[in-house]
């Protein structure tokens, strides 16, 4: 057990690493958020009605997009890592598979909670004024922490799952698109009523709505729970997935 | 290895992992480095390595926890000849070091020079084991080759000499056969080829290498060799 520990801080390592030097995949997750931003705001945001300034409106969503799209990245690095030959590497010196997935993990939540960080500058420069006191602000990144963990897992059960790092790619296009289909941009009572049902019913919308309500001071009723058990489920399930996984991958 | 890490955080990673302590793990890094020839390297990224590097890093990377045995596989496909030269020389002090080494090559030559003890597998099974020298007795000491008159003297000789043929070069009109190299056994081989004096032109005798051991040992072209090397 001391052993797993002592090797995840090695592989943590390992990965904060390789990540600060894949220029292409860090200039791609510092763009992002910035691109996303304006182009929401102001290409966008003029045309929807959302109740309050739409720059508040819309901070939380991107966040949570650029989160979600930045975690999942994760996929791509864990096939990586299947595919090469370093895996074998691992095995040979007994490194356990926990350790190996909690270093890519550790390293797509640092990479994620830095790229929130660049959100909020870039929205408190064009206007994001939220109203949240310190404990709203802690429960907010409380959830987003929750967040950025769970979809983290989950693109490590799917980089296992995936063939090649190609084929993960694909999963990050669509954790990339599922956003869309929430309250993230627009509110979803302006949606076709079949898109509806899926919207409100979907993890995005209670995480969303928890860190909107919290941020802007508004009442969040039950809704954090449900966002937190919805990031509490899809932990619970990619990470059995991924023991599962990785037993399989690798035996 | 990582491409994106450097040759030394690699072998630093691979110490760490190994529960060597980070001074530890940092000292035996450079070590490594230092005796595969890349301090130099040591802190440039993986990705910009020759293949030759490369090939050296990863069998450094192999050693950080000092193996008693390690399995090479064709270590030196590949490389080209001075690379090959300092894997002979990495290999060869390994060895010297009081570690036991299991290579696999397609090289006969790299097996002659690195090998203590050799095995010869053909389709899969072992056909031959021993030193060099014995392997070599084995079949012959010498080579004897006969370059023959035409094409019409060639067929018949390779006729006559039938498996016993262990070098074929149509296009040289050359044919090698094993022999002791006593002028009794090459008088005899000739008046049995050529009892008009006519079909051979000229004759050369050669030491035996591995590659002729692997010819008569199999009755084709090499295909695939094992090589042990033990201390």
């Amino acid at each position: 057990m001391s052993d797993t520990f002592a090797d995840s801080r090695t592989m943590i390592g390992r990965s904060l690493r390789l990540t600060s030097r894949n220029a292409e995949a860090l200039t791609m997750s510092l763009m992002l958020p910035i691109m996303l931003m304006l182009v929401f705001v102001y290409l966008f945001g003029g045309a929807i009605n959302t109740g309050t300034s739409y720059v508040t409106y819309v901070t939380p969503g991107i966040i949570l997009l650029c989160a979600g799209f930045g975690a999942s990245m994760t996929a791509v690095s864990v096939s990586k890592d299947m595919t090469g030959g370093i895996i074998d590497r691992f095995r040979s010196r007994d490194i356990s598979g926990a350790a190996i997935l909690a270093g890519h993990v550790a390293a797509s939540v640092a990479r994620n909670l830095a790229s929130t960080v660049l959100v909020f500058g870039v929205a408190f420069l064009i206007g994001f004024r939220p109203a949240a006191g310190l404990v709203d602000w802690l429960a907010a990144l409380g959830i987003l922490l929750a967040f950025i963990l769970a979809i983290s897992w989950l693109s490590a059960a799917a980089g296992l799952l995936a063939k090649t790092p190609e084929g993960a790619n694909g999963f990050t296009f669509v954790v990339m698109f599922v956003p869309y289909a929430s309250s993230a941009f627009v509110p979803v009572d302006t949606m076709p009523s079949w898109i509806r049902g899926f919207a409100e019913n979907q993890p995005i919308t209670p995480v969303i709505e928890s860190i909107r309500g919290l941020l802007l001071d508004t009442p969040v009723g039950s809704t954090p729970w449900v966002a937190l058990a919805w990031c509490g489920g899809i932990l619970v399930v990619s990470i059995v997935a991924s023991a599962a996984l990785f037993k399989r991958r690798t035996s | 290895m990582d491409e994106e890490q450097t040759g030394e955080e690699n072998l630093r990673m691979m110490g760490r992992l190994s529960h060597l302590s980070g001074p530890q793990a940092r000292d035996r890094a450079r070590e490594l480095l230092k005796r595969f020839d890349l301090a130099d390297a040591g802190r440039r990224r993986v990705s910009t390595y020759s293949g030759g590097m490369r090939r050296r890093l990863d069998l450094a990377a192999g050693l950080v926890d000092r193996p008693s045995v390690i399995f090479l596989d064709e270590p030196t496909t590949g490389l080209d000849p001075r690379s090959r030269q300092a894997m002979w020389q990495v290999i060869t002090e390994l060895v010297g070091d009081g570690v036991t080494v299991f290579l696999t090559t397609q090289y006969l030559e790299e097996a002659d020079k690195l090998a203590d003890r050799i095995a010869v597998i053909d389709g899969g099974t072992v056909v031959a084991e021993g030193t060099s020298a014995e392997l070599k007795k084995r079949v012959a000491d010498h080579r004897l080759d006969l370059v023959l008159a035409d094409t019409r003297a060639f067929d018949v000789v390779a006729g006559i000499l039938g498996n016993r043929v262990i070098l074929r070069d149509q296009a040289r009109l050359t044919l090698g056969v094993a022999t002791d190299a006593s002028a009794a056994h090459v008088r005899a081989l000739l008046d049995e080829v050529d009892p008009g004096h006519r079909a051979v032109r000229t004759l050369s005798l050669h030491s035996a290498t591995l590659d002729d051991v692997f010819l008569a040992l199999t009755g084709h072209a090499v295909s695939a060799e094992k090589e042990t090397a033990h201390v």
